[in-house]
């Protein structure tokens, strides 16, 4: 087994993967574009969707529902389907991919707003914010905590997944993986694997220091011994990029 | 002045959380509203800066329905205080304070200095306004909330119940700085508790509530003590209230005898303790009580009981002899030095004269 590892390094190493256009930069700034075309789409639906459920707490049964549902639709599957509907060009893998990322959105989104401590809530309204003002200058600063947690998921699910649109033949980093295969290129694909769960890792990484910019620090865990913060989901634990994308395997 | 016009709340399927509430509250003056829980004391209190609103009837201040404006300028002209400071944990204290001056689009700068002086205002160090409500005690998060409460100078404050979350002995000195505060600021407040302690203690009006929604008395303190309306506040004021009621009438009457001292030099009294044939004070070299010498023995101090200031009640007055080890209440001046002694049954005679007077006035 060693040698598959050298010569994934070896792989790695060599120059003439690092330039043209089926180099690693062409394909990292692939995978980059496609992925942030499927989390800006998905929060555009996701994120108005959640305050206002959040906030109102109206429609949040059906939202856990329809979430929890496009959840268990598989990747691969719902992406072939889109593309024999409506061809391989870029928009349908991008649409497939937006389903799969709303559902953590939305719920962290929505948890979020409704982590805020209703009786901070009630106040701000009794001193007359009006519900805008409520939503973002009260529950949204103080929900970002638990909010973080679905972001961070989605972007890491999205960074892994968004590889399965090199099945349709698109470019990004899935391409290693998909060719590798044809080719039984073992270290081609692990290369590929290993490319894509820093890229996961190193976003995380970066997300994990925006929250803590611009979180407020009277949320943070006080030093002087005060309440501690509210605690993250459990979803906001950086999943491994590998399993996240193993869903290509189905 | 809030009036309350036949209003009732019925929440669906259930008996009237306030039912037919009548009554006015008078400006500049603290309204206790106290009752049990869910005698509909608190919806009547959100009523009036519409965070409820009621079924039917009407509720109008200085005059104007209040549905007829805007609910989020209705409360921004009302400061509202509740039990859980309700502060929001991302912002500062300061900010916290300036929250209602910004919303009326103060600058930051002007807001954050008022908010600033508020922290004096109710007794907070300046330095605490950069911390956040977290780092804050909760008898601290309780004045930061009068604070902002009192920010954007509102004529009306809202409290429910502010205090009662907080330690008895930080309740009773939230208290007084409220008293304080309201002889500067004689703002319209309305109070709601469930402590009939409190209603007295705070209260120029007090309004019972039954359960049920129902008014069972609004009047001042002193009489809902003294003649509760019907057996509900009777047994709501509770079993004490004869002694409370004495909390209202002044104990000018009673009078103050000079009272043997000795005086304690860095443990060591002067004179011999072992010779004394009567119970004597001991003072400190500016005369301030340190506690008693029992007579015949020498001289463990024993602690003293409540100290009593002229012009107290005769609550106080009797608190003063009847928890003193020597039978005698220690009246002291402003400065805390001794004035002389007053002696209980003398207190109980000023109490029956006082009866015997109100007696003769029905």
């Amino acid at each position: 087994m060693s040698n598959i590892f050298t010569d994934t390094f070896a792989w790695l190493a060599d120059p003439i993967h690092w330039t043209g256009s089926s180099g690693i930069p062409v394909r990292l700034v692939e995978h980059l574009q496609y992925s942030g075309l499927v989390l800006v789409i998905a929060a555009a639906i996701a994120v108005p969707v959640g305050l206002y459920i959040g906030h109102t707490g109206r429609g949040r049964v059906v939202a856990v529902a329809v979430a929890g549902a496009l959840r268990a639709l598989p990747t691969l599957g719902l992406l072939v389907l889109f593309a024999l509907l409506a061809g391989s060009s870029l928009m349908p893998p991008v649409w497939a991919l937006v389903i799969l990322t709303v559902p953590p959105l939305l719920a962290g989104t929505y948890a979020g707003i409704a982590s805020v401590d209703r009786a901070v809530v009630d106040a701000a309204r009794a001193m007359g914010m009006t519900e805008l003002q409520i939503l973002f200058r009260v529950e949204l600063p103080n929900g970002l905590q638990v909010m973080f947690g679905g972001i961070r998921t989605a972007v890491l699910q999205v960074i892994a997944t968004v590889s399965v649109v090199a099945y349709l033949p698109l470019g990004g980093l899935g391409r290693y993986l998909f060719d590798g295969l044809v080719l039984q290129d073992f270290p081609r694909m692990l290369a590929g694997s290993l490319l894509i769960a820093a890229l996961a890792i190193v976003f995380d990484l970066i997300l994990a220091a925006v929250q803590r910019t611009v979180l407020s620090p009277g949320l943070k865990p006080d030093p002087r011994g005060g309440r501690t913060a509210t605690a993250d989901l459990p979803a906001a634990a950086p999943a491994p990029a590998a399993v996240q994308g193993g869903t290509y395997e189905r | 002045m809030i009036e309350f016009q036949s209003v009732t709340k019925q929440y669906q399927g259930g008996s009237p959380a306030v039912d037919q509430l009548t009554m006015s509250i008078d400006k500049g003056s603290i309204t206790v509203f106290v009752g049990p829980s869910g005698c509909g004391k608190t919806t009547s209190l959100r009523m009036i800066n519409r965070m409820v609103e009621p079924t039917s009837g009407v509720i109008t201040v200085d005059g104007r329905d209040v549905t007829t404006v805007a609910a989020a300028e209705l409360r921004r002209s009302m400061g509202y205080v509740m039990q859980s400071s309700g502060l929001m944990p991302h912002r500062s204290v300061l900010d916290n304070i300036a929250t209602v001056p910004r919303l009326n689009g103060v600058s930051k700068a002007e807001a954050r200095k008022r908010a600033t002086e508020l922290l004096d205002v109710v007794g907070l160090a300046s330095s605490l306004g950069k911390r956040y409500p977290s780092q804050l005690s909760g008898g601290q998060q309780q004045r930061v909330g009068v604070a902002r409460a009192l920010a954007a100078d509102p004529p009306i404050l809202l409290m429910d119940e502010p205090f009662s979350a907080v330690d008895p002995v930080v309740r009773d000195e939230l208290q007084q700085e409220l008293l304080r505060l309201q002889q500067d600021l004689a703002k319209t407040i309305v109070f709601v508790t469930h402590d009939i302690d409190e209603a007295t203690i705070l209260g120029d009006k007090v309004a019972v509530f039954a359960v049920g929604g129902k008014l069972a008395q609004y009047s001042t303190p002193e009489e809902i003590l003294r003649a509760p309306a019907n057996d509900f506040v009777a047994s709501f004021v509770g079993r004490d209230r004869g002694f409370r009621h004495l909390g209202f009438t002044t104990s000018d009457a009673v009078a103050v005898h000079p009272v043997p001292t000795l005086v304690s030099r860095a443990g060591q009294f002067d004179g011999d303790p072992a010779a004394v044939t009567d119970w004597q004070l001991v003072v400190d070299k500016d005369m301030r009580p340190l506690g008693w010498a029992r007579p015949g023995t020498d001289a463990d101090l024993i602690p003293g009981g409540s100290l009593f200031h002229p012009g107290d009640s005769l609550r106080r007055a009797l608190d003063s002899a009847l928890s003193s080890p020597s039978g005698q209440g220690v009246a002291v001046d402003g400065e805390g030095r001794v004035l002389g002694a007053i002696r209980a049954p003398e207190v109980l005679a000023v109490i029956e004269a006082a009866r015997q007077v109100r007696q003769a006035a029905l």
